[in-house]
């Protein structure tokens, strides 16, 4: 076979995903579809109290109850459970407290589990958790993290003598990556010192996690609603003594992540612990309650920040004071993730001098860890707020400021002072763009006309010019953060006899289209129908290498082994074809899925040739291997840069507090795109969650310690009645480094978009002298901050109570 | 134990069901329905959503003894008989109205069910309309296109196939057998 027609090139085109079909029929394999025979459902019982010993527990009353298999509590379990992992401790000193799945004597937030029932059916071990009797004895709760750090505060972990887990530091002077932020703000002009609260936050990704455990004999198979199947994989053997290869673990379909499935979690090393109890499979599904309540949440710092400038508004120095509330325990990344952000704090912007402090405190109060951002939106959200107030402090419009500080599109690659070398962008395109399509002019005209007639409802406008690091990691950053693992990623290519192929990558999609994209720039590398190409992922069997899907990592660092892959499958096919073709294979050259012979049209022989000539193996040249099967493993060289400018216009009712988003215009640059209808659809979503954090979502703990927002009627992620129509448009300045041009996408909406809403809301109420709004905005807390303001008074402190 | 009877996407069923059983965990854990999820335990979310007696209802706010004698279709239900996807199936798939897919049955069904009410929403019915719906992946916006363009889609088929015999959707059958 031939072809002579040229083929259209799959990358950049609106493909359609091929994850589709399953999921609007109905007919997709959610980890708790799975029923085994023999399975029993587990139910798990979690504390009610913050902090207590356990003094009691009896369980035989609901060991005797119908269809009851087994119930045990973490005394029953000690030397087999494991303990949770935490794989970044940050610094030498990092307080690392012992973290068992089932606690043991003490526990330290609510919802921790105490202990567990296997039954028949899941109705039934929730029927038998009532039987089971547990006496408590209350000790002291701390939940917040400047009373935490005070001396005689109550003590989360009583052995460690400290609520304080570490405190990290990244200083430009004594990194040499630039000046002394202290002396610049000692010599300078101007400055801005503001104290920003990110509130805690929950992933809240729409499937609730699910494990299903089957061991047979010495295997273990294991399914679960993860990002991490791999990284699961490693750690219960690392934390249980289970012989890594005897572990088989499955994420199946996924139904979102957002960094909340980007944990291994005490249900998951509980169900691993029952199944290999009773050597049958066990399956626990978490209700919606129990995920809010003890699945792991996000943000929660105090943010302390010094910005200083000359008059004209040119930025000379920055400082960052940030608590990060760790909760009670560990989890897999809890430490590190405000380090994701600890190089972002001076965003886009030529700042000289650079400090960045943070101390994770321990509370009682469910962990925190990765959210959708991962430190990144923190970051960006400080040091956009703070651009805003600066200019506010010398009388400048917000995009001016910016213009002056941001990193010109000729500086490129540019030193930051943080230390990171950030590879490509044009800041003012983007900026241009957005200001085009958003009517930047025309909103601020109305807004001077409504502030001139005192309009109840005035209008602000909202600036985030971001950039972010993502695609992580470089495996010697990584190294030198202290994190326990590497960032690269893998990715096979498996060609068919027929010629079709099968890709196998590392990455673990939940909802990105891996299957579509990776399709999309297989078909381009190896010149067949996008149609041909199936792509394989999630199993540690049939993708045993890979660090899985998480800070936009996917397309940044496993595109580039998948290309290589490709690359090299074209490499083994091309003797192949030169023995087919009875030519050298230097004279070969390889278009559009063929093998042609230069200068001589019409001999050639395609990839699906040359897989048919391998399988048969009947006729190969000597030294010529029978597969054309290639692998690639791709550590990356540097962080993935994608920026942008979002722009947003809220109408703020001075008489209720309401905030209504009146527009909202995106323009990313994340470098070449695959797949534009899956770009524009992360980035909606992206958007979507950021503007939650700003106008929508709290987690809310009560002086006791319990959560208030334990189900979605209190934790109020937004509707479709709640969000705009989003504007959105990209400009393109290729990634150097990645052979497709590619950057991640994944959080870049969510990094971009909180503070341009709040930095919206602030701008409609500056005449009313208000300087800050606490998040989320909720027409309470707006309403609140008016009447303040108006009364000449400070808000009022705010602690866990819930305005 | 309660005998109860129900046809479920043109399949009847006769079981014995404890009476506190939800018609979402009958679907998924007796008849094997699992294309209808759970996301929460407070009918927040809208992920279990199927269509009782021709309307749409959150499977989990419906005890199983409820739907005693009454049709349910829920999204596995919904295409044709020859695997001909529905109209709002083919719009969510077409304008990317999904990622993870989790809420995409309950979406689908309730957008299945705004549809029969209004089949010409505007942007702003349509999100008003599903506001009972929740998803965390795609800030709506697709989804709000996915339903106009089968909004679109249904009208010009109706137009199309005004005569002809009564199979034209699964949500058009069951309101049948109600009304």
């Amino acid at each position: 076979m031939t072809i002579a027609e040229e083929r259209q090139a799959e990358v950049g085109r609106d493909r359609r995903r091929k994850e589709d079909a399953r999921l609007i029929t109905g007919r997709t394999m959610w980890t708790d579809n799975l029923a085994l025979p023999g399975m029993m459902h587990l139910a798990i019982l979690r504390s009610p109290m913050a902090h207590a010993r356990i003094t009691h527990i009896d369980v035989t009353s609901a060991r005797g109850l119908p269809g009851v298999f087994d119930v045990f509590t973490g005394r029953d379990v000690a030397d087999m459970q494991g303990l949770m992992p935490c794989v970044w401790p940050v610094t030498e000193d990092t307080v690392l407290p012992d973290y068992p799945p089932l606690a043991i004597n003490e526990v330290r937030h609510t919802g921790e589990p105490v202990a567990v029932v296997a039954a028949r059916d899941a109705a039934s071990a929730l029927d038998a958790l009532e039987a089971i009797d547990i006496d408590y004895d209350p000790l002291p709760v701390v939940l917040d993290m400047e009373s935490a750090l005070a001396d005689g505060s109550p003590l989360v972990h009583a052995d460690k003598g400290t609520n304080k887990c570490y405190t990290w530091v990244l200083d430009s002077a004594a990194a040499g990556s630039g000046g002394d932020a202290a002396q610049a703000a000692a010599d300078a002009e101007v400055v801005v010192r503001r104290r920003y609260i990110q509130q805690r936050l929950i992933p809240a990704f729409m499937e609730p996690r699910s494990v299903v455990v089957d061991p047979t004999g010495e295997q273990i198979t294991v399914w679960s609603a993860t990002q991490v199947p791999h990284i699961l994989r490693l750690l219960l053997a690392m934390s249980t003594g289970v012989a890594e290869h005897k572990i088989r673990v499955i994420a199946p379909d996924v139904g979102g992540g957002f960094g909340g499935k980007l944990q291994v979690t005490p249900e998951e090393f509980i169900a691993f612990a029952a199944a290999r109890r009773s050597g049958r499979p066990v399956k626990f599904t978490e209700t919606r309650s129990e995920a809010m309540l003890s699945g792991h949440h996000g943000r929660d710092q105090i943010q302390d920040v010094t910005v200083s400038a000359t008059r004209d508004g040119t930025v000379t120095g920055i400082s960052v004071d940030l608590k990060v509330n760790m909760g009670a325990y560990l989890g897999i990344i809890t430490p590190g993730t405000p380090l994701l952000g600890a190089f972002m704090y001076n965003g886009i912007y030529r700042f000289p001098a650079y400090r960045f402090e943070c101390t994770g405190v321990f509370t009682n109060t469910t962990k925190t860890d990765a959210y959708r951002g991962a430190g990144r939106p923190e970051a960006t959200y400080a040091v956009e707020r703070i651009m805003d107030d600066l200019a506010a402090e010398l009388g400048m419009d917000p995009l001016e400021v910016r213009r002056r500080n941001w990193i010109e599109h000729d500086q490129f690659p540019y030193a930051t002072a943080a230390g990171l070398t950030y590879d490509s962008g044009n800041y003012a395109a983007a900026t241009d763009r957005a200001m085009e399509l958003f009517g930047y002019d025309d909103l601020r005209r109305e807004q001077r006309e409504r502030r001139e007639s005192g309009d109840p409802v005035q209008l602000g406008i909202g600036v985030s010019t971001y950039t972010e690091m993502c695609g992580l990691a470089p495996s010697r950053i990584l190294g030198q953060l202290r994190y326990a693992a590497g960032g690269w990623e893998n990715a096979s290519v498996r060609m068919l006899p027929t010629g079709k192929v099968e890709v196998v990558t590392g990455t673990s999609p939940h909802g990105q289209g891996h299957e579509t994209a990776w399709s999309q720039i297989a078909a381009d590398q190896l010149g067949v129908p996008f149609e041909d190409v199936e792509v394989l992922h999630g199993d540690t069997r049939t993708a045993p290498k890979g660090l899985d899907t998480y800070g936009s990592r996917s397309l940044a660092v496993g595109g580039i082994a998948l290309v290589n892959a490709c690359r090299r499958v074209v490499d083994k096919a091309r003797p192949v074809a030169a023995h087919l073709l009875e030519c050298d294979p230097a004279d070969l050259e390889f278009v559009d899925g063929a093998f042609r012979v230069k200068g001589t049209p019409g001999a050639s022989k395609t990839l699906a040739d040359c897989a048919l000539a391998v399988f048969t193996s009947h006729d190969l040249p000597d030294g010529v291997e029978s597969t054309l099967d290639a692998e690639a493993t791709y550590d990356p060289e540097d962080f993935s840069y994608p920026h942008g400018t979002h722009l947003c216009a809220t109408e703020v009712d001075t008489e209720t507090g309401m905030v209504s988003i009146r527009s909202y215009v995106a323009v990313d640059d994340v470098g070449t795109v695959i797949n534009p209808l899956i770009v524009e659809g992360q980035v909606h979503g992206g958007v979507a969650q950021g503007i939650a954090q700003a106008l929508f979502e709290e987690a809310v703990y009560d002086e006791d310690g319990n959560l208030l927002t334990g189900t979605f009627v209190d934790y109020t992620i937004p509707s479709s009645a709640d969000l705009p129509t989003f504007i959105t448009d990209r400009t393109e300045t290729p990634a150097p480094g990645h052979p497709l041009g590619a950057k991640g996408v994944g959080e870049a909406g969510t990094i971009a978009s909180t503070p341009a809403v709040v930095n919206a809301v602030v701008d409609a109420l500056r005449p009313l002298g208000v300087s800050d709004v606490r998040m989320p905005c909720t027409p309470e807390r707006v309403w609140r901050t008016i009447q303040d303001a108006r009364n000449g008074s400070s808000p009022a402190p705010e602690g866990g109570e819930r305005p | 134990m309660t005998r109860i009877s129900m046809t479920v996407d043109g399949v009847t069923y006769d079981d014995d069901v404890e009476p506190r059983t939800l018609l979402v965990h009958h679907l998924r854990e007796r008849l094997g329905k699992v294309g209808t999820v759970v996301g929460c335990d407070t009918t927040n979310c809208g992920s279990c959503t199927v269509l009782l007696g021709g309307r749409g209802v959150k499977s989990c706010s419906v005890l199983a003894v409820q739907a005693d004698g009454m049709d349910v279709t829920t999204v596995e239900g919904l295409a044709g008989a020859d695997g001909e996807l529905h109209p709002v199936q083919r719009a969510f798939h077409e304008t990317h109205a999904l990622q993870c897919g989790y809420c995409t049955p309950g979406m689908i069904m309730a957008a299945v069910d705004l549809l029969s009410e209004n089949p010409d929403p505007t942007d702003d019915e349509v999100r008003e309309g599903l506001e009972g719906n929740l998803c965390r992946c795609t800030g709506y916006q697709n989804i709000v296109q996915a339903v106009r363009d089968a909004a679109t889609s249904m009208r010009a088929g109706t137009a199309a196939t005004v005569d002809a015999p009564a199979q034209a959707s699964p949500a058009a059958q069951t309101q049948g057998v109600t009304t």
